[in-house]
């Protein structure tokens, strides 16, 4: 399973370092995402840094759709998903690979994401340690769920519309708990960031096994 | 249902009881009709006695009377529908109990749910407004609630936009379980996130004192929404029958029309033109077996195929 995942996260990794979809298109948008919400908010400082969370996870959100269209439509050409499983690719390592690979691709985006927010929000960092720990356990979840998504919709005709209705409603956990662990780590409220952490490792653990479990019967289709 | 192991005969009794309770459910049947008078009855019962019999609440006045429609709603369609729909799924899912007994079970169970949950919604919104002030507010419950109703949303959504039936039954099966297990992680965020909502008063503890009457009508609520829900069900299932019957039949039907009507065509043009006559008479015979038109439509499709040459090319519509 291992073998398999690191074979498929390294494809895409690869596909990803050559096409460079992420930094050219995916990063502008999230940043493009970042001016947006300024100018809803005006330009005044004290709402931005008060909604600088929450814009942040937002923004994240967004781009995880994106991400997991892009790496589902790598297979989408006619014959490469029956090309992977005539492969013997297990489901589970699939699964895992793909979740590797749009997580990094995520973290990266994250990254970029925050030094903007740092930028042009001009927010304070009170904690490291919990804003990175927030972002990498929010981060696998996001992937976790999106893949599930992904590859339910993937090869239908309405894919495009269906995958924001059906994933961001469940994903609304790590919006929540992310957007409250940031509130601690960033503005430095009375709110503590641990049951919020703990909401993020529960929901990675659950997709991870829903996905473990549920992404062989899926393949068949 | 018992299900043994190994020798397969597991899936054959779940395609016998699945094939017995699908002659129940769409057949005419006394017991359905009396299920749906028992409900309607037992609504309207509760309907008299929540608003004549019952005395108004000393805090709440004549507004305490939601309460004999709003927690039965929410209760079934949270406790029932939804984690029916999840059960079938599941079942559909696992090899030994694939059905599409259990496919249409779920998908009826949960546009049922819907329904429940959207009045759930209102009900809760029409009560809001007088207590707490405002239509809406974002309370763990109400939120928890109206992404439920979201994430079933996109189940149907799913189901409309998959025409082939296993894989609109894995699709679903799939969304569906996805979807459940996220139910106590939204329901735990929520709660730590803002409370706002009563909790459920009656089954905590003994120390509310709720009036007789109003005891039974409360009661009585749940009783008459679930026999709804049941009659509702099962009408849904029926429906979802007779329409992937439907879908087989009207195909089959469209091609034995279109078989009939390019024979009379062929005999028109039998009559016009005796010159070409020759060269279709081998062809046309086999079109006139008694047959022909019936069962086999492959032989019928290839019979027309050779003729096309010398017929009309509007003879053969779009659908063969």
């Amino acid at each position: 399973m291992w073998r398999d995942a690191l074979l498929i996260a390294g494809k895409d990794i690869r596909i990803e370092m050559r096409s460079k979809v992420v930094i050219n298109q995916m990063a502008p948008f999230a940043l493009l995402v970042l001016i947006l919400f300024a100018f809803a908010l005006g330009p005044d400082r004290t709402p931005l840094i008060n909604a600088t969370p929450g814009l942040f996870w937002v923004a994240v959100l967004f781009s995880t759709m994106f991400a997991i269209q892009r790496s589902f439509s790598l297979e989408a050409s006619e014959g490469l998903h029956d090309s992977i499983i005539l492969a013997g690719i297990d489901p589970a390592g699939f699964f895992i690979g793909k979740l590797l690979a749009i997580a990094s691709e995520l973290g990266v985006l994250e990254i970029l994401t925050a030094v903007g927010i740092i930028i042009l929000y001009g927010a304070h960092i009170v904690s490291v340690l919990v804003l990175l720990s927030s972002c990498v356990l929010g981060t696998i979840g996001l992937a976790a769920a999106g893949t599930m998504y992904g590859a339910l919709v993937s090869g239908m005709r309405l894919r495009e519309t269906l995958l924001p209705l059906l994933f961001l409603p469940v994903a609304s956990p790590v919006l929540i708990a992310g957007t409250r662990s940031w509130q601690s780590g960033l503005v430095g409220s009375h709110v503590s960031a641990a049951p919020w952490l703990w909401i993020l490792v529960a929901f990675a653990v659950l997709y991870i096994c829903v996905g473990i479990v549920l992404y062989g019967p899926m393949e068949d289709m | 249902m018992t299900i043994e192991n190994g020798n397969g005969r597991g899936e054959v009794m779940v395609t016998e009881m699945t094939g017995k309770l699908n002659r129940w459910s769409t057949g005419r049947n006394r017991w359905i009709n009396a299920l749906g008078v028992a409900s309607v009855l037992a609504i309207g019962l509760d309907v008299y006695l929540g608003l004549w019999v019952t005395p108004p609440d000393r805090v709440q006045g004549n507004l305490v009377r939601l309460l004999y429609i709003h927690p039965a709603l929410a209760t079934v369609a949270l406790y029932v529908a939804f984690p029916l729909a999840a059960l079938c799924s599941a079942l559909w899912l696992w090899r030994r109990t694939r059905s599409s007994f259990f496919d249409r079970l779920a998908a009826s169970s949960v546009e049922v749910g819907i329904v429940f949950i959207a009045l759930t919604i209102v009900t809760g919104s029409l009560w809001g407004r007088p207590v707490w002030g405002v239509y809406w507010t974002w309370d763990a419950t109400l939120t928890t609630t109206a992404l439920l109703l979201l994430e079933f949303l996109g189940y149907v959504a799913i189901r409309r936009s998959t025409t082939d039936p296993e894989r609109r039954a894995r699709r679903s099966a799939i969304a569906a379980l996805v979807a459940f297990v996220d139910v106590p992680l939204i329901q735990s965020t929520m709660v730590w996130w803002k409370t706002l909502h009563q909790k459920a008063t009656v089954l905590l503890g003994s120390s509310t004192d709720i009036h007789g009457i109003m005891a039974v009508t409360f009661a009585l609520s749940f009783l008459a929404f679930l026999l709804l829900f049941l009659w509702m069900l099962i009408n849904r299932y029926r429906i979802e029958v007779i329409k992937d019957d439907m879908q087989g039949r009207t195909m089959e039907d469209a091609i034995n029309n279109r078989i009939a009507e390019s024979k009379v065509r062929i005999e028109d043009l039998l009559v016009k033109a005796p010159v070409s006559a020759g060269v279709l008479s081998s062809s046309t015979e086999d079109t006139r077996e008694p047959n022909a038109g019936v069962v086999h439509t492959t032989s019928s499709r290839s019979a027309s195929t050779e003729l096309s040459p010398a017929v009309p090319a509007d003879t053969f519509g779009s659908d063969l």
